[in-house]
């Protein structure tokens, strides 16, 4: 039997998330579309960490130093040298590309537990970087009074809906190109490392270029998000890019569910959808994040997404079994 | 515990530290030093060197738990960080209470120790070297010490009492040192002969060491393997504490301790390699002194400095300096 949502349930869920974010979106108060924004940025970076934890399966925990050096890339650009959109745009995500392809060097050859800890060493490095290089980051007090850019269209990007939506089209190309990437056959190949890399080797394929590959393409749409958050935002620190926000993507991905590009992205937005509306409410957030993170890996260590595939095809088989016996 | 802290027998820690933690007394000995007029090329390497000493004593304290952990068990204690600040506090309070620094700083090590206890027995027993699973729970668990103590402890800082017989200073050659700091480099040093005495000589030791090297068959000639493995969870976490009420006349405490040192802990066990006690020793020392060195001399990458070297060795030989595989 394929391992997929039975089509209806899929074309519902489809109708359903296109009203939301498609339609609808003019008719919320402006809270809930800069909350939407956020998510869809978010999704973007849990998906680009999906390519390395769910299909390649390596745990990195210095993906968020990615997204913060694109961030600052465009803050530094964009305040200080009055640079446009695409100047920026393309600026950060080089960045975190060309960073990627020097860390990719010590990362690539590693697996396990040595992938995770050096990882999480060189997202320290970026912390560091942003934290203590005073002159050029602003240290501690980050970077604001980025203004959100003027890229041709005739309406301003000052208003959130409108930044909305040039947010959702950069996020449905960031996941078509992610979705093309994980079905074409360096994606297939990627599954195959997860699986087993000594096989893989056998087999006559580069595993070492396969990771740093997907490695660097992680990096590459970690960047793509981090352009947008510091335009989003309108302010980086340090703390967009230390150990908790790290951690944070790969909460977002293991509660969806990793290994399917839906999941990240819907993980992320319950984390964001949760981090503001929990935070509005009550100071205990922290206390409330540190319960999600155990209940996550104790009760759905597969994903959220997983487990209703899991529940769909056992309502299924059922249903066939019942068929079967009358 | 919030109603003991408002008393008036404390010091509350100048504003800077919260900015700078790892560095607060050095940062400023060496700044005063500084002011006084030119700095003389031997005195500038004496100093740093012996803070750079103590702060490594310290450093090895912490992370001598940590490899433990990391190095047996295989899990990336993501709350030791954690373990060292709830200790720290935990003491602040047995010690203003009772008066009595050491023992404010076994209290503090049994606590987090039985907390360790509990978080091995209870969750992290689940998934046995699963490296991530193991990884995020320790995370959730250190947001959740990190709030609890934020709500019991409040958010000032602190620096732990001297006790009165430590206090003072000594002159060594040009430099008048703190008596303290010496102090604390003696203390590391008989953590690390009672723990080789420990691990070499005793009984415990020996089982511990052959639930190390083969788990199953350790429980097949009859050790408790769970329970030992507890223990091991329970005496890493009482290091940290029991270290973090040590520093606490140096470093203070206050939130956001947890995470700072966590990441010097982990530079020094992933230098010296994993679970062993020299490699955490000698970690600790070059970590201590190429912080304090990067920090006095380049301080705008100082950070930088610090990991950078430690990516290149995890790059040239992953297991660390001394690591076994």
């Amino acid at each position: 039997m394929k391992d997929r949502l039975t089509s209806k349930t899929k074309i519902i869920g489809l109708i359903l998330t296109a009203l939301g974010l498609l339609v609808m979106p003019p008719f919320y108060a402006s809270y809930w579309i800069t909350l939407l924004t956020q998510m869809l940025i978010f999704a973007i970076l849990a998906m680009s960490l999906d390519i390395l934890l769910g299909y390649t399966g390596l745990s990195s925990f210095g993906h968020a130093g990615f997204f913060g050096v694109a961030g600052y890339a465009v803050a530094i650009l964009s305040t200080r040298y009055k640079m446009g959109f695409l100047f920026c745009f393309v600026s950060g995500v080089s960045l975190s590309i060309l960073i990627s392809m020097i860390f990719g060097f010590l990362v690539a050859h590693a697996t396990g537990v040595y992938f995770l800890i050096i990882t999480l060493a060189l997202g320290m490095v970026l912390w560091g970087l942003a934290f203590r290089w005073v002159t050029m980051t602003g240290g501690d007090n980050g970077i604001s009074g980025i203004v959100r850019p003027d890229i041709g269209l005739p309406l301003a990007l000052k208003d959130p809906l409108t930044f909305y939506y040039v947010v959702l089209v950069f996020f449905l190309m960031a996941m078509v190109l992610m979705a093309i990437l994980v079905r074409s056959p360096f994606g297939h190949s990627l599954k195959g490392v997860r699986e087993s890399e000594s096989r893989m080797r056998v087999l006559g394929y580069h595993s070492w270029l396969h990771k740093y590959l997907a490695y660097v393409v992680s990096a590459a749409f970690a960047g793509f998000a981090g352009v947008f958050w510091a335009y989003f935002n309108g302010f980086i620190s340090p703390f967009d890019m230390d150990l908790n926000a790290s951690i944070e993507i790969v909460l977002m991905v293991i509660l969806g569910g990793p290994g399917t590009l839906i999941g990240p992205a819907l993980g992320a937005g319950i984390i964001v959808f949760l981090k503001n509306f929990i935070s509005a409410y009550t100071q205990r957030w922290l206390l409330i994040l540190g319960t999600i993170y155990i209940l996550t890996i104790l009760y759905a260590p597969q994903g959220l997404v997983n487990l209703l595939k899991d529940w769909l095809k056992g309502r299924r088989n059922k249903a066939c079994g019942k068929k079967l016996s009358d | 515990m919030i109603s003991l802290l408002q008393g008036e027998r404390f010091l509350r820690a100048p504003a800077r530290v919260k900015s700078c933690g790892a560095c607060i007394g050095w940062r400023r000995f060496h700044f005063k030093r500084r002011m006084a007029g030119g700095l003389i090329l031997g005195d500038f390497l004496l100093v740093q060197t012996l803070n750079g000493l103590s702060f490594a004593a310290l450093l090895f304290l912490l992370s001598s738990g940590l490899s433990l952990i990391y190095g047996v068990m295989k899990i990336v204690n993501i709350a030791h960080g954690s373990f060292f600040m709830v200790g720290t506090y935990v003491g602040l309070s047995v010690i203003l209470k009772t008066n009595n620094f050491f023992l404010g700083a076994f209290a503090g090590g049994l606590a987090v120790g039985a907390l360790g206890f509990i978080m091995e027995r209870g969750f992290l027993r689940r998934f046995p070297l699963q490296a991530l699973p193991q990884m995020m729970i320790t995370l959730g668990f250190a947001l959740l010490f990190r709030d609890l103590s934020l709500l019991i402890w409040g958010g000032d800082p602190y620096i732990l009492p001297c006790p009165e017989y430590l206090k003072g200073s000594v002159k060594i050659f040009q430099v008048v040192f703190p008596i303290y700091r010496i102090f604390i480099f003696f203390v590391a040093a008989v953590v690390a002969v009672a723990l080789w005495l420990f691990n070499e000589k005793t009984l415990f030791g020996a089982k511990l060491r052959a639930a190390v090297d083969d788990h199953e068959m350790a429980g097949g000639v009859g050790l408790n393997v769970p329970m030992i493995s507890g223990c091991m969870f329970g005496l890493g976490a009482f290091l940290a504490g029991f270290g973090g009420v040590m520093g606490g006349p140096i470093f203070g405490v206050y939130p956001g301790l947890d995470f700072e040192l966590l990441s010097l802990s982990f530079v020094v066990v992933i230098v010296g390699g994993r679970g062993s006690l020299l490699g955490s020793a000698v970690g600790s020392i070059l970590v201590g002194l190429v912080d304090n060195f990067g920090k006095a001399l380049i301080p705008e990458l100082s950070y930088f400095t610090l990991f950078a070297p430690m990516a290149l060795v995890v790059a040239l030989k992953p297991t660390g300096l001394f690591g076994k595989e």
